[in-house]
């Protein structure tokens, strides 16, 4: 099912229905919010509560958890799956019909709205999508808010990457990626990628060094991964193995590539994509 | 009577890691990413930072503390920028967009060091 087809069974399904908030409308946590937030206002320390605390009555706490039925977290639940991975909200937009008062108890229900996307964003590629909650004193409306946020696919360079292993016979080629240069060990005259311990003849005396490769190749072999989604990755994603021009053969994601232009031979480029100033990881652009 | 044009009263405060924390906590918002440091770094963050409903009661704030406690607000819409970390400094500034009879349009804007945190609108029907 597409993310547009999913959002249409989502918004078809209208109002969730209503959770009724932990508490009524109390004196102390109206207290303890005007004293963090600093509002000296001194309505609110008479039997008002802060219109904005509306939204405060029903949120989930400490221990809460997403009602079965809510309409956000099936949505985000279906972006996730497509490679949408990473959230943000971008607007909120909250109506008071009219102030409530202590002892009053709200309940609320969500309903989705409008899923708008893919969009090109300075996050990445994503989709808005928006949700209105109503707020209810009985079946009277007291407020009700659109909050909207992005769901998003982070650019290959982004966090949540795995991790390798950093050995001793490992991070020479570690740290070229970091400088931009994709390092391969030698053992005199042969060349050995993936680095390790000894040379392919066995000798224990033996000491490598490192050559810095072209970063020139073909792509030997190569996997479309389109299941599961991956943290920090867009599906799908293509991880080609690359046979450099010296002869090794290198693993890597294959960036900015379509799918369907990938096949065995064709011609590509080391290129360098940073985590975090620990760890930079070596992939593949396709030579133009 | 309020005109169109006319600046409110800049807000200025210090978030420390407290204020970050007291208020999502007031908010019942129990997102790590609002009180663990750690965490939040984690995921990606500088270090814990403020969350969207005390954004929108500071823009509350900052509007009654100018309209007076016998205003009414009747709606809030905020667009949210880059975070604001503890450590930040925050600025409120807004002025008066329009004015229809008694209600009043009040456009603002929280900057923090990294920028525009938090923009948007407030209606605020003022007392008579």
């Amino acid at each position: 099912m597409s993310v547009e087809e999913a959002a249409a069974r989502i918004r078809a399904q209208g109002e969730s229905s209503r959770r009724l908030a932990r508490d009524p409308v109390n004196q102390a946590m109206i207290n303890n919010w005007v004293e963090a937030i600093g509002d000296a206002n001194p309505r609110y320390t008479e039997g008002v509560a802060p219109p904005v605390m509306v939204q405060v009555w029903t949120m989930n706490g400490l221990h809460g958890q997403r009602a079965a039925d809510d309409p956000l977290g099936a949505m985000l639940a279906v972006l996730d799956e497509a490679g949408y991975t990473s959230v943000v909200a971008t607007n909120s937009e909250q109506t008071y019909h009219r102030y409530l008062r202590v002892g009053e108890h709200v309940s609320a229900s969500t309903a989705l709205e409008s899923v708008v996307g893919p969009k090109r964003t300075a996050l990445g590629e994503g989709w808005f999508v928006t949700t209105r909650t109503s707020w209810y004193v009985g079946d009277e409306l007291v407020a009700d808010m659109l909050f909207r946020v992005l769901k998003f696919a982070p650019p290959p360079s982004a966090r949540g990457a795995l991790r390798p292993v950093v050995s001793r016979d490992t991070e020479f080629f570690w740290e070229g990626t970091k400088a931009g240069e994709l390092r391969i060990q030698r053992w005199g005259d042969v060349l050995r990628h993936p680095p390790g311990p000894m040379p392919p003849e066995g000798d224990l005396d033996a000491k490598p060094d490192w050559v810095v490769a072209s970063g020139r190749g073909t792509v030997y072999s190569y996997v479309v991964h389109h299941r599961p989604a991956v943290p920090g990755k867009q599906l799908p994603f293509v991880i080609a193995l690359v046979e450099l021009e010296e002869g090794v053969r290198m693993l890597g994601e294959l960036v900015g590539a379509d799918p369907a232009e990938v096949h065995i031979g064709l011609p590509v480029t080391a290129t360098f994509l940073k985590v975090d100033d620990d760890l930079t990881l070596p992939a593949w652009r396709v030579a133009r | 009577m309020t005109a169109a044009g006319t600046e409110l009263p800049e807000l200025a405060f210090d978030v420390t890691p407290t204020f970050v924390i007291s208020t999502a906590l007031a908010t019942r918002d129990f997102q790590d990413v609002h009180h663990d440091r750690d965490a939040a770094v984690a995921r990606g963050s500088k270090d814990i930072f403020l969350n969207i409903l005390t954004d929108t009661g500071l823009v509350q704030r900052f509007v009654t503390d100018w309209a007076g406690p016998d205003a009414l607000v009747r709606s809030i819409k905020i667009k949210l920028g880059v975070p604001c970390y503890a450590g930040d400094r925050l600025v409120f500034t807004g002025r008066v967009a329009s004015v229809e009879g008694r209600v009043a349009v009040v456009e603002v804007t929280g900057t923090g060091q990294l920028g525009a945190h938090v923009s948007g609108t407030v209606t605020v029907e003022l007392a008579a």
